[in-house]
C-alpha cells in the first residue's frame, strides 16, 4: 500500500515534468455526423498539411479509430504535441436501412451496419486510452441525447478532461446555449469545422483544458 | 398495454410489446454483466423497460457495446433506444451532497428512471429537461 502511494506520487511528479514535452492523447468522440472527422482534419490540416480521414454526409463514414501522430499545435507562442484519435460516432441503434436513403447498395448498406457497429465496440474500448477528450455535438441537434451523456459520463468516472465542441454553427439552427444549459459544467466552445469559424477559441480552450491532465 | 391475443412475442412486432417495470431491488445484487444480460433480455423478448433507479456510465456504455454486438446477430434488433430521467434537474453543491449520501445509505439511486426500449419499437426517446416522449414505430 504504502509502495503504491510513493511510486504514484512520482508518477504524477514526473508527469506533470513532461508534460509539455510528450504527446497528449486527444480523442474526439461523440454521436455520428457531429463532426469529428471534418474537426480532426481541420486541426491536422492546419499544423501538418495533410488531412485524416474521408467525411460524408452518410452517417458511420468513420468506422474504425484512425489516428495521426506527432501533430505539433503552436497557438499564440503555446506549443503542445497531441496524438489525434478520431472515432467512429458512438450510436444505440444501427440500421442499415437508414443507409439506403443515400442510394448505397443493400448490399454496401449491410456492410456499413456491420462495420458501424463494431465501430462503436472499438470507439467505447478506446475510452481508457485517452489523455483529454473533445467531444464534438451537433448544434443543430437535441443535446440531451443519452449517448452524450454515456459519453461524458464515462470520461467523469475516469477523469479524462473533456472539451465540449458545439459544431456546425454556421447552420441556422445551430442552437449553443441549448448544448451550455444541458452541460454546465464544461467549457462549450462553438465552431464550424466545415468553414473554420471560430478555431482560435477553439485552441485556446485546448490549451487551457489540457492543464488538467 | 399487453396484447393478450398475440401468443409468442416476436421481437419487433409492435402487436406483442409489453411495458415492463423493474424495481431497482431486482438488479441490486447483481453484478455488471448479470444486470446487462438482464436487461438485454427484457429488452430482446419484445419489452420496453422502464428501470427504477439507473446504471453507471461504465454499465451504459457496456450496455451499449453489447447491443452493438448483438445487431446482425439477432433477428430483427437493430439496437436500442435509451433514456435516463434524474429524480432532480439543477442541484446546489449542498443538494448533489446530500443525494450521494442519501444514494449510498438506500443502496443506489432510487430517484432515477432508465426507459430502454429496442429501436424496432421505440422510434425516438425525445428527452428535454422537463419532459420525456416515447415515440413508437408505426
Amino acid at each position: 500500500m504504502g509502495i503504491k502511494v510513493f511510486k504514484n506520487f512520482f508518477k504524477r511528479i514526473f508527469t506533470n515534468l513532461f508534460k509539455n514535452k510528450r504527446e497528449i492523447k486527444l480523442g474526439f468522440y461523440g454521436p455520428p455526423n457531429a463532426g469529428k472527422t471534418s474537426l480532426v482534419n481541420r486541426i491536422c490540416k492546419d499544423f501538418t498539411g495533410e488531412e485524416l480521414g474521408s467525411v460524408s454526409k452518410v452517417p458511420h463514414e468513420t468506422r474504425k479509430v484512425q489516428f495521426k501522430e506527432k501533430v505539433e499545435i503552436d497557438y499564440k507562442g503555446k506549443k503542445m504535441t497531441f496524438k489525434m484519435i478520431d472515432t467512429p460516432g458512438i450510436a444505440t441503434k444501427i440500421d442499415y436501412e437508414e443507409f439506403l436513403k443515400y442510394k448505397v447498395s443493400k448490399k454496401e448498406a449491410k456492410e456499413r451496419a456491420k462495420e458501424a457497429t463494431q465501430g462503436v465496440i472499438e470507439s467505447i474500448k478506446w475510452l481508457d486510452d485517452m489523455d483529454m477528450v473533445v467531444v464534438v455535438l451537433d448544434a443543430t441537434e437535441n443535446p440531451y441525447n443519452q449517448v452524450n451523456i454515456t459519453i461524458i459520463g464515462n470520461l467523469v468516472a475516469r477523469k479524462i478532461p473533456v472539451l465540449i465542441v458545439a459544431n456546425k454553427i454556421d447552420l441556422k439552427k445551430a442552437d449553443i446555449k441549448k448544448i451550455e444549459a444541458a452541460f454546465p459544467e464544461y467549457d462549450v466552445v462553438g465552431i464550424s469545422a466545415r468553414f473554420g469559424n471560430n478555431l482560435e477559441e477553439f485552441y485556446e480552450s485546448i490549451f487551457r483544458v489540457s492543464k488538467k491532465i | 398495454m399487453k396484447n393478450k391475443k398475440s401468443g409468442g412475442k416476436k421481437l419487433g412486432d409492435l402487436k406483442g410489446f409489453s411495458i415492463q417495470f423493474l424495481p431497482y431491488s431486482e438488479i441490486k445484487d447483481l453484478n455488471s454483466d448479470e444486470r446487462i444480460r438482464k436487461i438485454l433480455g427484457i429488452v430482446l423478448g419484445n419489452n420496453i423497460l422502464v428501470l427504477q433507479g439507473r446504471l453507471s456510465s461504465n454499465e451504459e456504455a457496456r450496455l451499449i457495446g453489447d447491443t452493438m454486438a448483438m445487431i446482425g446477430h439477432v433477428t430483427n434488433f437493430k439496437g436500442i433506444e435509451l433514456a435516463v430521467i434524474l429524480g432532480n434537474g439543477k442541484e446546489s453543491l449542498f443538494g448533489k451532497m446530500k443525494k450521494s449520501i442519501a444514494n449510498v445509505l438506500a443502496g443506489g439511486d432510487f430517484s432515477s428512471i432508465t426507459i430502454i426500449g429496442p429501436a424496432t419499437i421505440v422510434k425516438e426517446i425525445k428527452r428535454n429537461p422537463k419532459k420525456i416522449e416515447l415515440l413508437l414505430n408505426k
